[in-house]
């Protein structure tokens, strides 16, 4: 096996971590807190229509859903599976791309087939 | 291990065949197997053309001829074309970019034998007699309506042959992304690994599709499913969709990496620089994502509506735009270039009227209106052979003429490969090109024979005979592979003399690490910068000499496709034969156990020692 490498951080790169640690940390406690405030509406605007208050419309309430999901999906993306850090240009690159093709795949599917 | 060749009995020879990990080595194993199913879809085509002879001509049965379309279709594209194709990819693609092994080798070999078992898979079903008759597209009203086990042999030997290509496609993205040699960046890719590149994100986005639909398939025939019967509310026009979606990239993915090849040739043979090289990159990706755009051009006829029509039409023409970008940078690539006619730089200036003209025939066939009067006549069948021989086809033996030394080392017989070239081109000429007034006087594709006095007999008659120089030309290549292999004359690193990119700088065929050194890469063509800047080896090492780690073979690849394979005939007998559902069961547990050892074993691979390098390399001293 080749020689394995141990590598002393020096006090200033250390503090820097440390650093860039705490922001990441406090970005991440933010966006969960958002998260559950998201789902915690989508819940409740589910119930305000089972209990028929008024203005809580089907038509409302489907689209809100999903832009909410929309949403949450960036958000873990983006937060928690550290998309927005450098060097997953790449992986942004591919994802994109499937979006765009599901995207036409289901735009033609929905108003040439189930139409 | 030391890399020095020993002698090995036949035993040990064919054990390091089955568990090789090797790029260069499981290149070659695809384009055998490749290679022999290529013969093997040749044989079926040359059967449809005797039938095809004369009118009402009953050498074969109309059920058998279907047989026989099908398998041919399904053959050439999925078990000859794309293999030979993945075959180059692996033996050139890492050498370009300056890399010693792929990312995945454990992947690579698996994608390997997941195709040859499918592949094995699909033509057994000749042993059976219940072969796949709905063609290659399986449409799915033929295909709930084919009787016996034959669309299951399809379904599942594609199946498991696909998962292959997928598995394939994603080595290859990985390793281009993470393992390229020190200044190696994305604008100074080679043009085949750029083509290699876009096929492969290709393959990883169009066969999700198509294991959907085999899947649906499969689950439709053998499992009591309803997808698309539409008197159980399903519906069959989904099929066409998902086949297509994945169908339209399909045939993309099989001419990109012959683009890529070509672009090699011309820039070698006409001893200049490729010719707006950034512009060829840009077109190659443009293709890549507008041919997920335009599927339903094979549908025009589905009844989709003018607006659907439209808009897939005008889709299909935008590819023209970039195509015939690449075209025009071929064609000044060679412009005021030092030529040197050698057999791969004939297939190549063969190739780009020839493709010229499916491309047109393409734009034809993409206008709906049109395409009304020459959906399913031989117009359609003139236009892909068109692009698909005279693009991949010709792609795959140019690309096998100037690999062949890299890959074994030897050099096929120049003038046996012009004899090869001409038959070839001339058959090819013959056979197709009057397919296209057969469409036009309305001879429908797919027929099995047809009647006397429609004007029809002297096309047929001349397509025929095509065929048969095509099917000389082959053989003459056949005879020039043996009679060098025999030969065995060994040659240099470079023995076109006019190499530009890595590959041509390390010796032929390379030592199982590639690279004693990995290269720094100072440019585009970074082995001709090199030679002008006058050093000779053509690579600048960017480390020193030190242990190189590399991976260990593995026999699980093989373990594991034998047991999908065994899982296949199962799941196809399961409720007709008493031991069919025992077998599914075994063949999953095979496959399950396979991965389990692959998972729970750890295998960090070996180290090659310096001292070992250091020997190979004053070896190689004597080398020119
Ligand atoms: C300019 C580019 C191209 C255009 C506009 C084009 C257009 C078309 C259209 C409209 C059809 C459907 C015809 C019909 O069934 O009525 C078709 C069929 C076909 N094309 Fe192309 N094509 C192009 C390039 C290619 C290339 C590069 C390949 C493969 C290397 C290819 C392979 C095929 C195949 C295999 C079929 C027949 C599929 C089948 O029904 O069995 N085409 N093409
Ligand atoms: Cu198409």
């Amino acid at each position: 096996m080749a020689d394995v490498q141990v590598y002393k951080k020096s006090t200033a790169e250390f503090n820097l971590g440390q650093r860039r640690a705490r922001k990441s940390m406090r970005g991440q406690i933010m966006m969960f807190s958002l998260m559950i405030f998201l789902t915690i509406m989508s819940f409740s605007m589910v119930m305000a229509y089972q209990a028929d208050v008024i203005g809580f419309s089907k038509y409302l309430i489907i689209p809100t859903l999903m832009l909410f999901a929309a949403v949450q999906v960036g958000l873990q993306l983006y937060y928690f599976m550290h998309m927005n850090e450098k060097g997953h240009g790449i992986p942004q690159m591919f994802m994109y791309t499937g979006v765009i093709l599901a995207f036409t795949v289901v735009l033609t599917f929905s108003t040439i087939i189930w139409w | 291990m030391s890399s020095v060749a020993q002698k090995r009995g036949f035993g040990a020879t064919l054990w390091d065949w089955l568990t090789t990990v090797d790029h260069k080595k499981i290149g070659i194993l695809y384009l055998l197997g490749g290679g022999f199913f290529f013969v093997v879809g040749g044989i079926e085509a040359m059967i449809i053309r005797v039938q095809l002879l004369t009118p009402n001509n009953d050498l074969v049965s109309a059920g058998i001829f279907n047989q026989i379309i099908t398998m041919h279709g399904t053959t050439m594209i999925f078990l000859a074309a794309m293999p030979i194709l993945i075959g180059f990819m692996n033996a050139i693609m890492p050498l370009q970019i300056g890399a010693r092994d792929v990312a995945f080798p454990f992947l690579n070999s698996l994608g390997f034998w997941m195709f040859f078992f499918g592949g094995v898979f699909l033509n057994i079903s000749w042993f059976f007699g219940q072969v796949p008759d709905a063609g290659w597209t399986s449409y799915a009203s033929l295909a709930m309506a084919s009787e016996g086990h034959g669309v299951d042999f399809y379904a599942i030997g594609l199946q498991i042959a696909g998962g292959g290509t997928l598995l394939g496609g994603i080595n290859f993205l990985v390793t281009i992304i993470n393992m390229r040699a020190p200044g190696m960046t994305y604008m100074r890719m080679p043009l085949f690994t750029w083509t290699t590149f876009v096929a492969s994100a290709m393959i990883l986005f169009a066969f999700p599709p198509l294991t959907v639909g085999l899947f649906l398939l499969t689950f439709e025939r053998m499992f009591g499913a309803n997808f698309f019967d539409p008197t159980m509310g399903g519906n069959t026009i989904i099929w066409e969709h998902i086949f297509w979606i994945f169908g339209h990239p399909e045939v993309y993915i099989l001419i990109l990496p012959a683009f890529g090849i070509f672009s090699e040739i011309f820039s070698i043979f006409s001893r200049k620089r490729l010719f707006g090289y950034s512009a060829m990159v840009f077109a190659t990706v443009l293709i890549g994502f507008l041919g997920f755009m335009v599927w339903a051009h094979h549908m025009f006829t589905v009844g989709l509506g003018p607006t659907a029509n439209a808009i897939f039409s005008v889709a299909t023409m935008a590819i023209a735009i970039p195509t015939g970008v690449k075209i025009f940078n071929w064609l000044l690539t060679i412009w005021g270039g030092s030529i040197k006619v050698t057999t791969p730089m004939l297939w190549a200036l063969a190739f780009i009227p020839t493709f010229v003209m499916g491309g047109v025939t393409g734009v034809m066939l993409g206008t709906a209106p049109l395409d009304y009067q020459l959906h399913d006549t031989y117009f359609v069948v003139a236009h892909f052979h068109y692009v698909i021989v005279g693009g991949t086809v010709f792609g795959i033996i140019a690309g096998t003429h100037l690999y062949w030394p890299k890959m074994f080392g030897t050099m096929l017989n120049e003038a046996l490969g012009k004899v090869t070239f001409w038959f070839f081109f001339i058959g090819f000429h013959l056979t197709f090109l009057i397919q296209h007034w057969l469409g036009f006087w309305g001879m429908p594709r797919r027929v099995f024979t047809y009647m006397d006095g429609q004007g029809w007999n002297s096309a047929n008659v001349i397509s025929s005979v095509g065929a048969l120089f095509m099917a000389i030309g082959i053989t003459i290549m056949v005879y020039n592979i043996i009679v060098t292999s025999i030969k065995n004359v060994r040659v240099a690193n470079d023995p076109w003399g006019d190499g530009r990119t890595l590959e041509w700088a390390i010796e032929s065929p390379p030592v199982f690490y590639n690279f004693a050194q990995t290269p720094l890469v100072r440019g585009l063509d970074t082995v001709y910068i090199e030679k002008m800047e006058g050093n000779l080896s053509g690579i600048t090492p960017a480390e020193p000499v030190q242990d190189i780690h590399m991976p260990n073979g593995s026999f699980i690849p093989f373990m594991l496709s034998l047991g999908l394979f065994i899982a296949g005939f199962g799941a196809m007998f399961r409720t007709e034969e008493p031991w069919g559902m025992a077998v599914l069961i075994i063949g999953l547990v095979w496959t399950f156990a396979a991965m389990a050892m692959r998972s729970l074993k750890d295998d960090l691979g070996f180290y090659v020692k310096k001292e070992d390098i250091l020997k190979d390399m004053k070896r190689k001293g004597g080398q020119k």
